[in-house]
């Protein structure tokens, strides 16, 4: 066997950070991962850096991000899949050490979203679309997740109030998280009292965008166990696509990409939806969490409202979802958001989740989207 | 003459650019493969299903049933002095789905799920160049170029 593990992970703190640079940030997460994996840079072969350019004033980021964390002459490259791209350099990350050319590969997701004023933001949102049929007529990215929680509450009569439990929920454990951007609890009567964003969607339904970066030290199999006591191995590797315009999808109440991907990593890794412990999903919205649930199996078709409902995504239920807060309340700097998730459960498998710790974790997943679904990346994550 | 299409147009040079022309004359179309004869809404100029790259405009009917929508308050730059508009997403007919904005036929507390609409070119008045787009409307709405003002 040739498995690919996690011999180190770090985190830096989500939020406006005006106090640093984007290379700045992936230092501290590539800093906290190397003290982590107890390596010095000599034993790095390869980074890969995720990230969205079109956010950064610095174009062409690998250069940058490699010149200020010391890995030069080493190869490097940079993933982009919009809010996936994370999760997709560590695919590329993983790809590189599973193909024999590398050993040791730092993967480093990291972006600055508070860099642009807020016209240039105005004027992104307004292409987040296809942009040729769907623009034009002003759609914007909560607007697109509007239209599946509209569809969702039509088909399955999931509830208004279902949504915003995923966001209370999240808050719950985001206020946890001492790397979270927002870190208090909220009550599902000040989430309904919040501003109309797209309908139904208010405030409390939307991730905030925010600066930040996350790091994770892949390591073959031989490597890892040579130089870790404890990794953690990534074992299933599922990967898909969907449309880019949301006229050509088959439903409108679930992610094609997200279904397809979770089949995969789940056969990958020997494993089914019902092993997982703890899992790390892609809440750029609250709906985004509902339609999760069914996508990857931790529930049927339809009954994510009474999922949430009966708490089922809490520690204690069925399966522990976003128990870090989730992008609603750790914040979501995309690029660095599908490594953060990967810390996330690399830190649960390891026990060392802290008064988060979802107990007995073994087996642990990711779910990392690009966009509105046109990229879907799911990892399955195990101790042993 | 895509550039005609929608509020802000982010495509002005298509394969398709026909598409806007028709619209502006009052007929809403689809394309059909010369090969194979497969239809699609939105049009497009290479086949997906075998490659072609021969294609002609098709008028696709318009009647179309809601399949969800949403009111965006929040809006981007260009849409903000007509914020709040509502967005819907139609199933047509004929097969292939739509994005409109409902028109003046249809007040916000008729919108239900599974409603049904038709699908009307509109000329933006308001605005000095050419710009053309399509709403959705009560059924029997048919398109009239005398409102459309001066846009020959
Ligand atoms: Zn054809």
């Amino acid at each position: 066997m040739n498995r690919v593990g996690i011999i180190g992970i770090g985190h830096g703190v989500f939020g406006r950070r005006s106090d640093a640079t984007v290379q700045e940030l992936a230092f501290e997460a590539f800093r906290a991962a190397m003290q982590d994996a107890g390596i010095d840079r000599d034993a790095l072969d390869a980074s890969v850096i995720g990230s969205v350019p079109e956010y950064h004033k610095q174009r062409s980021l690998a250069g940058v991000v490699q010149e200020y964390l010391g890995l030069v002459p080493r190869p490097t490259w940079l993933t982009e899949v919009a809010c996936a791209s994370g999760s997709a350099a560590i695919r590329t990350g993983w790809m590189g050490i599973k193909s024999g050319l590398h050993d040791v590969v730092a993967v480093i997701g990291c972006q600055k979203m508070t860099e642009l004023s807020t016209p240039e933001i105005l004027a992104l949102m307004g292409r987040v679309g296809e942009v040729q049929w769907e623009s034009g007529f002003g759609t914007t990215f909560p607007a697109y997740y509007a239209l599946f929680a509209r569809r969702h509450m039509h088909e399955f009569g999931t509830s208004r109030e279902n949504l915003l439990q995923v966001a209370v929920k999240n808050h719950h454990y985001g206020a946890k998280n001492p790397m979270a951007l927002f870190r208090k609890e909220i009550t599902l009567e000040k989430a309904l009292a919040s501003e109309e964003v797209a309908t139904p969607f208010q405030v409390y339904d939307c991730c905030a965008n925010a600066d930040g970066a996350a790091c994770v030290i892949l390591a073959s199999e031989e490597k890892a166990t040579e130089l870790s006591d404890k990794p953690v191995w990534l074992d299933g590797m599922g990967c898909a696509s969907a449309s880019m315009s949301v006229l050509r999808r088959p439903s409108l109440t679930g992610l094609p990409s997200a279904q397809q991907a979770s089949s995969m990593a789940y056969e990958m890794a020997g494993v089914t939806a019902d092993d997982i412990k703890v899992a790390d999903v892609h809440d750029c919205f609250t709906v985004a969490e509902i339609m999760a649930y069914e996508d990857l199996g931790f529930c049927p078709k339809g009954e994510s409202g009474r999922f949430i409902e009966e708490k089922q995504s809490y520690i204690g239920g069925k399966v522990a979802v976003n128990v870090d807060g989730g992008l609603k309340a750790k914040g979501h700097p995309i690029g660095a958001t599908g490594v953060s998730m990967t810390v996330e459960i690399a830190k649960q498998l390891r026990g060392e989740a802290g008064e988060r710790q979802v107990p007995d974790a073994d087996v642990g997943l990711t779910h990392n989207v690009g966009g509105i679904g046109q990229y879907c990346f799911v990892q399955v994550l195990k101790k042993d | 003459m895509f550039k005609w299409f929608g509020k802000v147009n982010f495509t002005p040079f298509t394969k398709v650019t026909d598409f806007a022309r028709h619209l502006k004359d009052g007929y809403f179309m689809g394309s059909r493969c010369k090969e194979c004869g497969t239809t699609s809404f939105p049009p497009r100029a290479d086949c997906e299903e075998c490659m072609s790259p021969d294609f002609e405009f098709v008028e696709v009917t318009g009647k179309a049933t809601l399949n969800t929508y949403t009111k965006i308050v929040a809006a981007p730059t260009g849409f903000d002095e007509v914020a709040p508009y509502i967005v819907g997403v139609v199933d047509l007919e004929e097969g292939g789905r739509a994005l409109a904005w409902f028109g003046e036929t249809i007040a916000e507390d008729e919108i239900e799920i599974g409603m049904e609409l038709q699908i009307v070119p509109q000329i933006f008045d308001e605005i000095e160049d050419i710009k053309v787009y399509y709403s959705l409307e009560k059924p029997g709405t048919t398109w009239s170029k005398v409102e459309g003002g001066g846009a020959a």
